[in-house]
C-alpha cells in the first residue's frame, strides 16, 4: 500500500516499474500492432515475389479495400457486438437478405434504389435490435438468439425468390461503376462508404460514452451494471448497430455483385468474426480496437490477392491460410491473457 | 456526533424471498459525517438491508428517506443519483479501462457528446490527489492490485455527481466488507480515506467480520439477527463481549469453551509425508508429516507460500521436486482426482470460485465430491443420498435447512460450511482447509473450529491455514510457519508457544 500513500509512512520498496518488454507485452495495443505487422510483412513479401506481375501497383492496395469494403463494413458492426462481450452469428444472413431484399424491390417492385437503401438499413437495424431486445429482456445466450437470427434472415431470403435476381437498373450499375480518383489509383463508392464507416466507428467506441459504454460491459458486465451504467440499452444498440452494419454490408455487396442470390455470403459470419479475432479484439470482450479489425480485413484480403497473383493454388487455400492466422492469434491472446494475470 | 437529522432513514424494510424472510421490519438510520457499522452474523441480512438500499434488490415493503424526503430507489443508478454509492467486497469496476475511466465512466465530460479525454485524465488526477492517493489515472485499473483497486472504487463513489463541479454528490457511501482481502497496511491507508471522507460531511455504513476495525473506525453500530433489528449503539457504549452476545442471541459460554479447550493427545501414526516437496516458482522443498487425528496449521502472511503447501499435497500443482508418501505408500498426484482417491480433500479459499458451484442446489452441490469418487456411472441411490444430505445439513447447522436451495442465495458462512460437507461426505484421512473462516461471523467461525477439533478427535489428519494466528494457535498439534515461500519452521504447541512466538518466528524467518 505505500505504493498509493503520499505521506512516506513506511520506507517500504516501491513496487519496482516493469520492464519494457513486459509493458509491451502488456499492452492492449500489441495485438493490433502484430496483425499491423503481419499485413506489411505479408505485402512486402508479396512485392518481392510478384514483382513482375504488378504487385506494387498502388491500384492492387487500392482493390483490397474495394473487394472488402463489404466485409469490413460487416466486421466493424461484428466488433461492438464482440467488445460488450457477446456474438452475432446471423451477419451473413442479413446480408443475403439484403441483396434479395434490395434485388427485389428495384427489378421486381421498380423502386428507385435511393428510395430502397434506407428501408434496407432499417430492416437490419430492426432485426439487429429485435436480437438484442431478446438476448437482453430474456437472458438469452447471444449465441443462440443470433443463430436464430441465422436461419429467420437466410429463410426470409427464400421466401422473397428461390432465383437469383441479378440487377440491371442502370441507376444501380452507374453507382456501382462509380470511382473515386485518388491520383495513384481509385476506390469504389463501396470503400469509400466502408472507410466513412470505420473512422465513424472509431469516434463513437473511443469519444463517446455509449463506446465506453461498450468496453465497459464486455470488461464485467456485472460491475457495469452496479457501477450504475445502463448495460441493457449498451447490449440492445450493440446489436442493433451490427444489424444496421449487416444491412449497410448487404447493399455494398448488392453494389459489389450486382445481384440478389439466397444464397449470398453464406458464411460470411464467420469471416467477419475471423477479421476481428485476427485483428486483436478479444472474443471475451471489453479488448481490442476497430482499427485492428480493419487490418484483419486486410490480412484476409491481401490472402486472397497472393493467391489470386499465385494463380496454381486453389481459392480453398484462403479458407486453410485463414484457419492457421486465426489460430495463431487466438494462443498469441492466450499468452497475453495468462501473462497479465500472472 | 448526533445532528438533529439523519441524512437516511429506512423504516420497517421487509423483503422476502422465495421460501426465506430475510429481512422483516428492520430500521435503520445513518447521521451525516458518522462511520456507521452494520452488525450481524452471516445470514442476519446485512447483504440484504445493502442491497435494499443501493437499488439491487426491489422491497417488499417500508420506506426510505433522505434528507427527510422519502425516495424510492429502483436500480444502482437510481441510488447513484440520489448520493448512495456503495463499494462491494468483490471490486466491481472493469480491469480493461483506465484508472481515470473507471472513476469517471457514465459520466465523462463531455463537449457536443465528444469525450474531453485530457479534461477527464485531469479531474480524475485532482480527485485522487484531494484524497491522498498516489496512482496513475492513465494505466490500466488491472495493473493495480485489489487493495488499490478497492480504493479506486472508493474514488468512483466519491466523485459520483461531481463531474460538473457540485459538490461532492455522495452523501451516502456503503462500504460492504472492503477489508476481507486487505493486509493490515492497505487497511490503515483505507481507514484514512474513510476518516477523510467522514470529516467531509460523508455518511459511512462500514460492513466488516473484524470486530477490531469495527472498534478501531466506528462510531456507531447497528446490530440486525435472523432479518430483524436487534438494537441501535454507540460504539464506545458497548464492549466486544456484549456486541458478539448481541449478534448471536446467546451468551458467550459456547465460544468462551473453546478458549479452554485441550488439544487431545490421542496422535496416531504419520498418515502424510513429504520429502523436499516443492516446485518452483511455488514453495522451497519441505519437508512436512501430518499423523492421524493431528491438526498442523500453517501460519505465515498473505502470500508466503501457504497455499502454495496446500495445492502440492491435493496434487492441484504438480511438484518438480521431492516425494509425498500417504498412508506409507508413495504416490504421485497428477491431478486431484488422485488426492481424492487417496483420501485427500480440499476446501479451497476461494469458495466462489474454485468451490461451490452457485446454481446448483444445496444437496447438489454437497454430493458432489461423493459422486465423482465413485464415478459417474454409479449414482448414489434417492434414498441415501437424501439420508446423507440430511445428516450433514443438520451436523454443521446449514441454514436456510433446505436442501433444494440454490447455494448462491446462500449467506458466505453457510456456503463455507456447504463446501465442507461436501467434503465430509467423502469421509477423507486428511483434509485441508486453506482459510476457512475468513469472511465469516464469529458464531459460524467458532462452529466451525469446533468441528475441526471434533473431527480430529475422531481421526482425521486435518491442515489448518487460516490468517488469523490465534485460529492456528489454539487448533493446531504442529504449526508449519512460512516466510518468501518457503516453510522456515515446525513449533510444537504447548504453553510455551503464543502468538507473539509465532510472529517472532515469521520475523525472523529462523529455523528452530
Amino acid at each position: 500500500m505505500s505504493t498509493t500513500t503520499k505521506t512516506p509512512t513506511a520506507p517500504e520498496s516501491r513496487t519496482p516499474a516493469p520492464s519494457r518488454a513486459a509493458t509491451l507485452l502488456g499492452d492492449r495495443r500489441l495485438p493490433v500492432l502484430v496483425t499491423a505487422g503481419l499485413f506489411l510483412a505479408m505485402y512486402v513479401a508479396g512485392l518481392s515475389r510478384y514483382q513482375n506481375y504488378g504487385f506494387g501497383e498502388p491500384q492492387v492496395f487500392m482493390n483490397l479495400f474495394i473487394d472488402n469494403g463489404y466485409l469490413l463494413v460487416a466486421a466493424v458492426g461484428v466488433t461492438f457486438v464482440i467488445l460488450s462481450g457477446g456474438i452475432d452469428l446471423s451477419v451473413g444472413s442479413v446480408i443475403g437478405f439484403t441483396t434479395m431484399f434490395t434485388a427485389w424491390l428495384v427489378e421486381r417492385q421498380g423502386l428507385p434504389i435511393l428510395v430502397v437503401i434506407p428501408m434496407a438499413l432499417a430492416v437490419g437495424a430492426f432485426g439487429g435490435f429485435l436480437m438484442g431486445y431478446v438476448i437482453h429482456n430474456f437472458e438469452i445466450q447471444p449465441f443462440i438468439v443470433t443463430l436464430a437470427g441465422l436461419f429467420l434472415f437466410r429463410g426470409l431470403c427464400l421466401v422473397i425468390s428461390k432465383e437469383s435476381i441479378s440487377i440491371g437498373d442502370p441507376s444501380v450499375s452507374s453507382m456501382a461503376g462509380a470511382q473515386v480518383n485518388l491520383g495513384a489509383g481509385f476506390l469504389s463508392i463501396g470503400a469509400i462508404v466502408a472507410l466513412v464507416v470505420l473512422a465513424g466507428a472509431f469516434y463513437v467506441l473511443h469519444y463517446t460514452r455509449f463506446g465506453r459504454r461498450v468496453y465497459a460491459v464486455g470488461g464485467n458486465e456485472q460491475s457495469a451494471l452496479l457501477m450504475g451504467l445502463p448495460q441493457g440499452g449498451t447490449k440492445i444498440a450493440v446489436y442493433t448497430i451490427s444489424g444496421f452494419c449487416s444491412a449497410l454490408a448487404g447493399l455494398l455487396f448488392t453494389l459489389y455483385i450486382q445481384s440478389g442470390d439466397p444464397l449470398h455470403a453464406t458464411g460470411m459470419e464467420l469471416d467477419a468474426i475471423a477479421a476481428v479475432v485476427i485483428g486483436g479484439t478479444l472474443l471475451t470482450g471489453g479488448s481490442g480496437y476497430v482499427i485492428g479489425t480493419l487490418f484483419g480485413v486486410l490480412v484476409l484480403g491481401l490472402i486472397k490477392s497472393i493467391i489470386q497473383f499465385e494463380g496454381t493454388l486453389s481459392s480453398w487455400w484462403t479458407k486453410i491460410a485463414t484457419g492457421v492466422l486465426l489460430c495463431a492469434f487466438i494462443l498469441i491472446q492466450r499468452a497475453m491473457t495468462t501473462r497479465k494475470k500472472a | 456526533m448526533a445532528e438533529p437529522r439523519p441524512v437516511l432513514e429506512m423504516t420497517g424494510i421487509v423483503k422476502e424471498f422465495p421460501g426465506v424472510r430475510a429481512l422483516s421490519g428492520v430500521d435503520f438510520r445513518l447521521f451525516p459525517g458518522e462511520i456507521h457499522a452494520l452488525m450481524g452474523e452471516n445470514g442476519a441480512g446485512k447483504s440484504t438491508l445493502i442491497k435494499v438500499l443501493t437499488g439491487v434488490y426491489a422491497l417488499d415493503d417500508g420506506t426510505i428517506t433522505l434528507d427527510g424526503q422519502p425516495v424510492q430507489i429502483d436500480s444502482p443508478l437510481q441510488a447513484q443519483q440520489a448520493g448512495i454509492s456503495t463499494v462491494y467486497q468483490e471490486v466491481n469496476l472493469c480491469p480493461n479501462l483506465s484508472v481515470a475511466e473507471n472513476i469517471f465512466i457514465g459520466r465523462e465530460p463531455t463537449r457536443f457528446g465528444r469525450i474531453q479525454w485530457n479534461r477527464m485524465r485531469k479531474e480524475a488526477a485532482e480527485l485522487v490527489d484531494r484524497l491522498g492517493l498516489d496512482i496513475d489515472v492513465t494505466a490500466p485499473l488491472s495493473s493495480y492490485p485489489l487493495a488499490v483497486q478497492q480504493l479506486v472504487a472508493i474514488v468512483r463513489s466519491v466523485g459520483t455527481g461531481d463531474s460538473d463541479g457540485e459538490g461532492s454528490g455522495t452523501k451516502v457511501l456503503v462500504l460492504d466488507e472492503p477489508t476481507s482481502s486487505l493486509d493490515r497496511d492497505e487497511v490503515l491507508e483505507l481507514f484514512r480515506l474513510m476518516r477523510q471522507l467522514r470529516d467531509e460531511g460523508v455518511a459511512i455504513l462500514f460492513v466488516s467480520h473484524f470486530l477490531d476495525q469495527i472498534y478501531e473506525i466506528c462510531d456507531r453500530m447497528t446490530v440486525l439477527r435472523n432479518g430483524g433489528l436487534v438494537g441501535e449503539h454507540m460504539v464506545s457504549e458497548l464492549d466486544q463481549v456484549g456486541l458478539i452476545e448481541l449478534m448471536i442471541g446467546k451468551a458467550l459460554d459456547q465460544l468462551e469453551g473453546l478458549h479452554e479447550h485441550q488439544l487431545h493427545s490421542d496422535v496416531g501414526e504419520t498418515l502424510v509425508k513429504a520429502d523436499s516437496l516443492g516446485r518452483t516458482g511455488g514453495i522451497a522443498p519441505f519437508d512436512l508429516e501430518i499423523k492421524k487425528g493431528e491438526v498442523v496449521g500453517l501460519a505465515g502472511l498473505l502470500g508466503s507460500g501457504r497455499t502454495e503447501l496446500a495445492r502440492l499435497l491435493f496434487g492441484a500443482d504438480q511438484p518438480d521436486s521431492g516425494k509425498l508418501t500417504i498412508g506409507g505408500k508413495q504416490v504421485s498426484m497428477s491431478a486431484p482426482n488422485d488426492a481424492i482417491g487417496a483420501g485427500v480433500a480440499f476446501c479451497s479459499e476461494n469458495r466462489k470460485t474454485e468451490g461451490l458451484v452457485p446454481d446448483l442446489t444445496v444437496r447438489e452441490n454437497i454430493i458432489l465430491a461423493l459422486q465423482a469418487a465413485r464415478g459417474w456411472t454409479r449414482p448414489i441411490p434417492v434414498s441415501q443420498r437424501d439420508e446423507l444430505v440430511a445428516k450433514y445439513i443438520k451436523a454443521l447447522d446449514i441454514r436456510p435447512a433446505n436442501p433444494e436451495a440454490r447455494v448462491g442465495q446462500l449467506s458466505g458462512g453457510n456456503q463455507q460450511k456447504v463446501l465442507l460437507a461436501r467434503w465430509l461426505i467423502t469421509q477423507p484421512k486428511m483434509l485441508i482447509l486453506d482459510e476457512p473462516t475468513r469472511g465469516i461471523d464469529v458464531g459460524a467461525k467458532a462452529e466451525i473450529q469446533k468441528l475441526v477439533v471434533s473431527l480430529s478427535e475422531e481421526g482425521m489428519a486435518v491442515l489448518y491455514i487460516a490468517a488469523e494466528l490465534e485460529e492456528v494457535l489454539r487448533l493446531s498439534h504442529t504449526i508449519g510457519v512460512l516466510r518468501d515461500r518457503r516453510l522456515v519452521a515446525r513449533l510444537t504447541n504447548g504453553p510455551e508457544i503464543t502468538t507473539s512466538k509465532i510472529l517472532e518466528t515469521i520475523a525472523s524467518g529462523e529455523h528452530q
